[in-house]
């Protein structure tokens, strides 16, 4: 077969909206970006883990400690499942964790943010968590069969972590002054950070187009902020809240929410590594794995015994049924 | 074959013949190298129904994977029963072949009920 029937066929079957299997060829470009969207996702979900790790023995009751661990739990394994939807492109799991370490490989630069309050992890979980939804509901139809299976999965589970998040704020903003103030405050810290989640404007993103030709984005940056924006705007209502941005306004011509300008000196500085914690989380997730060395060896050790004493004496082995 | 040039860099469970070969070394060859070896694992969500495929995994042997196989993909009732197997074990059809592999069920439509016109008389057949 020539080069260009393969790339007809490609086309044809992201035309027709049949996905892409992990053996079907594709153009080395569209596996580029899927192994780098797909990595930097599944990064995100585990450095995500930090912020929220950091109130779980703080948490003010067991109830609110046991749905934080379930809840990050659940991050963990949302990284499990995008890492093994990275792998399936041919990219070892050590070397793209490796990529991370080294800071090859970005991550969602939410989490270079401090959770200085309990109030933070409400606002987490309500913006953090909802814009990711929006962005992952999308990603639940993106061309490639793999990453759209390991979406619809992670959807399915994180419906619980916006609930949980809006429980928080909503028990405080029903609480004390003090639990009131500290519901706002918690909410202006985290709003225009979640808003620059979405990434560049259109205009100044660099993938976005060829992504959304190969379909594996089928919604632009500003076109899933702005549903993000409407869609808060009217739940911060019920938190008796505002948002912090005096440019928001009901746009009744475009029947969107208008809103203010990012700070976008402040997503580069944090994009590039300058961000109140960066260095804190790549040194935290290092650390983690270089601890985590021996046991990883010894459990490799361990089966390769337990495998030479069965390849000698073969026993009973359960037969799957 | 020119296939191979293409299938030879993956490592997934989704292997071809001429895949699964080039990769029982895949432990070694999946550069840098220390990773466990890669279980995929498939899950009965009911007694009564097939284990189906959910994911696939990292582990240093069968029980680990068993076991990681549960946190990962049963934490909210998913399941009562998993399997896992090593991922170099599957061989898997080449998805370039498809069009010959299943052509010959295509062109015998006798084999569905629809294609037989009973009398109206006829009743639960």
């Amino acid at each position: 077969m020539q080069m260009h029937d393969l790339e007809k066929i490609f086309a044809d079957k992201i035309a027709t909206e049949i996905k892409i299997e992990p053996r079907d060829w594709m153009p080395d470009a569209y596996r580029k970006t899927l192994v780098r969207q797909i990595s930097q996702h599944a990064h995100s979900e585990v450095v995500g883990m930090l912020p929220e790790g950091n109130w779980i023995t703080r948490a003010p009751s067991l109830k609110r400690k046991a749905i934080l661990l379930a809840k990050i739990q659940d991050e963990a394994g949302h990284g499990l499942y995008l890492y093994s939807a990275a792998e399936t492109l041919g990219v070892s799991r050590e070397e793209t964790i490796n990529e991370l370490h080294n800071g090859k490989a970005k991550y969602s630069s939410i989490f270079n943010y401090p959770t200085l309050t309990w109030a933070d992890i409400g606002a987490i979980g309500w913006l953090v968590d909802g814009a990711a939804i929006m962005n992952q509901v999308m990603l639940c139809r993106t061309s490639y069969g793999p990453y759209a299976r390991a979406m619809v999965r992670i959807c399915k589970e994180e419906s619980f972590h916006q609930r949980q998040g809006f429980d928080i704020l909503y028990t405080l903003s029903k609480g004390s002054d003090d639990q009131k103030t500290m519901c706002q405050d918690a909410i202006n810290r985290w709003w225009w950070p979640s808003l620059m989640m979405f990434g560049p404007k259109d205009a100044d993103s660099p993938h976005t187009d060829q992504s959304m030709k190969w379909k594996i984005k089928r919604m632009t940056n500003d076109e899933l902020r702005q549903r993000f924006v409407d869609m808060i705007a009217e739940q911060v209502k019920v938190l008796g809240m505002v948002l912090p941005d005096p440019k928001l306004t009901w746009n009744d011509e475009r029947k969107h929410y208008d809103f203010g300008e990012i700070d976008w000196a402040e997503f580069w500085q944090v994009v590039k590594g300058y961000g109140p914690c960066n260095k804190q989380r790549i040194a935290t997730r290092k650390n983690a794995w270089d601890n985590g060395a021996w046991v990883r060896e010894a459990a490799l050790a361990h089966a390769q015994k337990r495998k030479s004493r069965t390849d000698t004496h073969p026993s009973q082995n359960a037969a799957a049924a | 074959m020119f296939s191979n040039i293409f299938y030879g860099k993956n490592y997934y469970g989704d292997f071809g013949e001429s895949g699964a070969t080039d990769t029982d070394q895949a432990g070694k060859e999946n550069k840098p190298g220390n990773d466990w070896p890669l279980w995929e694992v498939f899950i009965r969500s009911k007694q009564g129904l097939d284990h189906k495929h959910a994911g696939s995994l990292h582990a240093a042997d069968a029980q680990m994977a068993i076991e990681n196989a549960r946190d990962v993909y049963t934490r909210r009732n998913e399941g009562i029963s998993i399997w896992v197997v090593e991922s170099r074990h599957i061989h898997a059809s080449n998805p370039d072949e498809a069009g010959s592999l299943f052509d010959p069920a295509n062109d015998k439509v006798y084999r569905h009920p629809t294609f037989y016109d009973l009398p109206d008389a006829v009743k639960h057949m």
